[in-house]
């Protein structure tokens, strides 16, 4: 198990260095950073002047040392826009985002377990063709629109909450919902085949040989072995949500990380971009790392390997 | 397998399977034409087994009618469109449509008074293009790498699965949004992004296939008679691998589709004037409370598309199910 905790763990140094890599060649993408940072009139001097205090005449390798230099001790450079730290306008944001994140994947997990549950164990009844609509419904709507419905009929129509910004703790509802119901959607497909696919095992055709009740059976047994795929998937769903809170914040003009970093791509403030890319991929590369490790202690055939 | 489910109807099916089952797959015998074995059944018999589970799946045939209708009302555009898409009648803003009695605009009118369904006709133009031209893109970009990465698996293998995680640490939508911010928004660098960014799925999905069927016999018969290995990849290994490729192509093209509206709604994607999906729902979103039309078609819209789009890839899965195959 440690070895394989070692192995991962390298595996994701090596990850977050390309991840790193990417993040600094971002800004040097459409030529010139610096062209993309000045107004259109500036003067030649300005321009070289400016190159020279970015250090950007420097070769990249060396540009990409600094860069990681700063990055290690958490300095990621400074907005252009806001003028201030780039880490701490993502510290200030991070708590928004978190809320919502949180909800959203709670929001998903209430809503496909018992769902997911109940189609395992009534196949092809009601129940389920209801759930398979709603998984696939959810997968087929685009975020944005679901968010801007939710505002029509909960916000416009009915007038339960305000239609956006965040204060109220009503108002944490909607987003959450909306950020939630992809995820929910993939996790209900997968607890009902996960369920279903443990149902059909012989260890549980046994436990009800023996005489058990068909709900110790379920959820003692099937239940039991079946939450491991669910859990990572969901951990992983998790990390994705940040995604997601890109274009919720943006419909429900939440202040949060997300509206942030799609404000800083408007006005190409580049280095709040690629600070924003860096924590959301470092986020990422940790979820991932503690979901495998999860993985393997859940699961002791993964460990063995 | 679960037990007792295979012979159970799934959902959506009109009746029940088992009762006309399709026969098991015939061994394709060699044919000079085509001198290299597929582990798949004749074409005829995944033809019937097609049109048997299409009949059977009403959902999926709603599907392809929808598909089919918005493929044609992209191609006919100019011709049915009534109105120009971006013709401006400021005495018609913020009109409602036929359900208020509006018979010059079906659909109504946005703030400009451009008609709506006009501008969802040519929408579906950017929609459809992009949506085709950049999977088509990542499919290509996927399938080699994929290829390179099973054949080759070492190395280069770990290598190019490597960049492929490095890629997927990223939030998908952050990647496509800043790479189309910071190059500028266009319609070439919009199917660019969402193209180069979305080949590692079939990356992903070839290998594993290659991994598998580099290991029977007539990979091996093939290298004994002195068959280089290009010849291997695109004449042997390539046809049995393309199966769920096409499956996976018919889905990214909704998740495409998504992502491009997305990128218009955000304001990073294909500029005004041209109307797009995406563009139109921001459009609208200002307004929901006078004009909700405006907003509401181009979004229920995109749903139905993408939900199609699902259904049928659905189907093609079953359809290509590897059940039926020949074991390898």
């Amino acid at each position: 198990m440690t070895t394989f905790i070692l192995r991962r763990l390298v595996q994701s140094v090596f990850v977050m260095l390309g991840v790193s890599l990417v993040a600094f060649m971002l800004v040097h993408l459409s030529g010139d950073p610096i062209k993309l940072m000045l107004p259109f009139d500036a003067s030649p001097e300005q321009i070289s002047q400016t190159r020279a205090y970015w250090g950007l005449d420097d070769p990249l390798p060396m540009q990409y040392g600094r860069f990681i230099a700063r990055v290690v001790r958490g300095d990621l450079g400074t907005s252009m826009k806001h003028s201030q730290p780039v880490d701490k306008l993502i510290g200030e944001r991070l708590r928004a985002t978190t809320e919502l994140a949180v909800l959203a994947m709670l929001f998903a997990l209430a809503v496909a377990i018992p769902v997911g549950v109940f189609s395992a164990i009534r196949p092809y009844s009601v129940w389920d063709n209801l759930a398979t609509v709603l998984a696939l419904s959810g997968r087929s709507m685009p975020v944005f629109w679901l968010g801007l419905l939710l505002i029509l009929i909960f916000a416009v129509q009915l007038g339960w909450v305000p239609p956006s910004g965040r204060g109220d703790w009503r108002q944490l509802a909607l987003p959450s919902v909306t950020l939630g119901t992809a995820a929910m959607a993939t996790l209900t497909r997968l607890t009902r085949s996960s369920l279903l696919d443990e149902m059909g095992q012989d260890y549980l055709r046994t436990a009800r040989a023996k005489g058990l009740a068909e709900r110790v059976v379920v959820y003692a047994h099937g239940l039991r072995n079946a939450w491991i795929p669910i859990i990572t998937v969901a951990g992983l769903q998790f990390a994705t949500l940040l995604g997601g809170a890109l274009v919720t914040e943006s419909v429900f003009a939440w202040p949060g990380l997300g509206l942030l970093t799609v404000r800083a791509i408007y006005d190409r403030d580049l280095p709040l971009i690629q600070g924003a890319t860096l924590f959301f991929a470092t986020v990422f590369v940790a979820m991932n790392l503690l979901v495998d490790v999860l993985y393997a202690f859940l699961d002791p055939r993964i460990r063995r390997q | 397998m679960v037990e007792g489910t295979e012979s159970r109807p799934a959902p959506f099916d009109q009746g029940d399977r088992r009762a006309s089952r399709v026969p098991a797959a015939q061994p394709s015998g060699l044919d000079p034409a085509r001198p290299y074995l597929v582990l798949s059944p004749q074409s005829s018999v995944l033809r019937s087994r097609a049109v048997e589970l299409l009949r059977r799946n009403r959902a999926a045939m709603i599907g392809l009618v929808v598909l089919i209708v918005v493929a044609a009302a992209a191609a006919a555009a100019p011709l049915i469109a009534p109105y120009g898409p971006t013709l401006q009648e400021t005495g018609q803003s913020l009109k409602p449509g036929f359900w208020a009695g509006n018979e010059r605009n079906l659909l109504g009118t946005d703030l400009q008074g451009r008609d709506i369904l006009s501008r969802l006709i040519y929408g579906a133009r950017i929609s459809v293009a992009v949506g085709l031209t950049a999977v088509a893109i990542s499919a290509l970009i996927g399938v080699l790498a994929g290829l390179v990465a099973g054949f080759y698996a070492g190395r280069v293998g770990d290598g190019i699965m490597r960049v492929a995680d490095i890629q997927l640490s990223f939030p998908a939508i952050l990647l496509a949004l800043a790479l189309v911010g910071i190059l500028g928004p266009s319609a070439f660098n919009v199917v660019l992004v969402l193209g180069v960014t979305g080949w590692v799925v079939y990356a992903r999905v070839v290998r594993g296939r290659v991994l598998s069927v580099k290991e029977t016999e007539f990979i091996a018969a093939a290298h004994a008679i002195g068959a280089r290995d290009p010849r291997i990849i695109f004449r042997h290994v390539l046809p049995n691998v393309m199966t769920p490729v096409i499956v996976l192509a018919t889905l990214e093209v909704a998740t495409v589709i998504i992502a491009e509206a997305t990128l218009s709604f955000l304001g990073v994607g294909i500029q005004p004037p041209t109307p797009t999906w995406g563009g139109m729902l921001a459009d609208g979103k200002l307004y929901l409370r006078n004009a909700w039309w405006v907003s509401t078609i181009p979004g229920v819209t995109i749903t139905v598309v993408v939900l199609s789009i699902n259904l049928l890839g659905d189907w093609l899965r079953d359809t290509l199910d590897p059940r039926f195959r020949l074991a390898s």
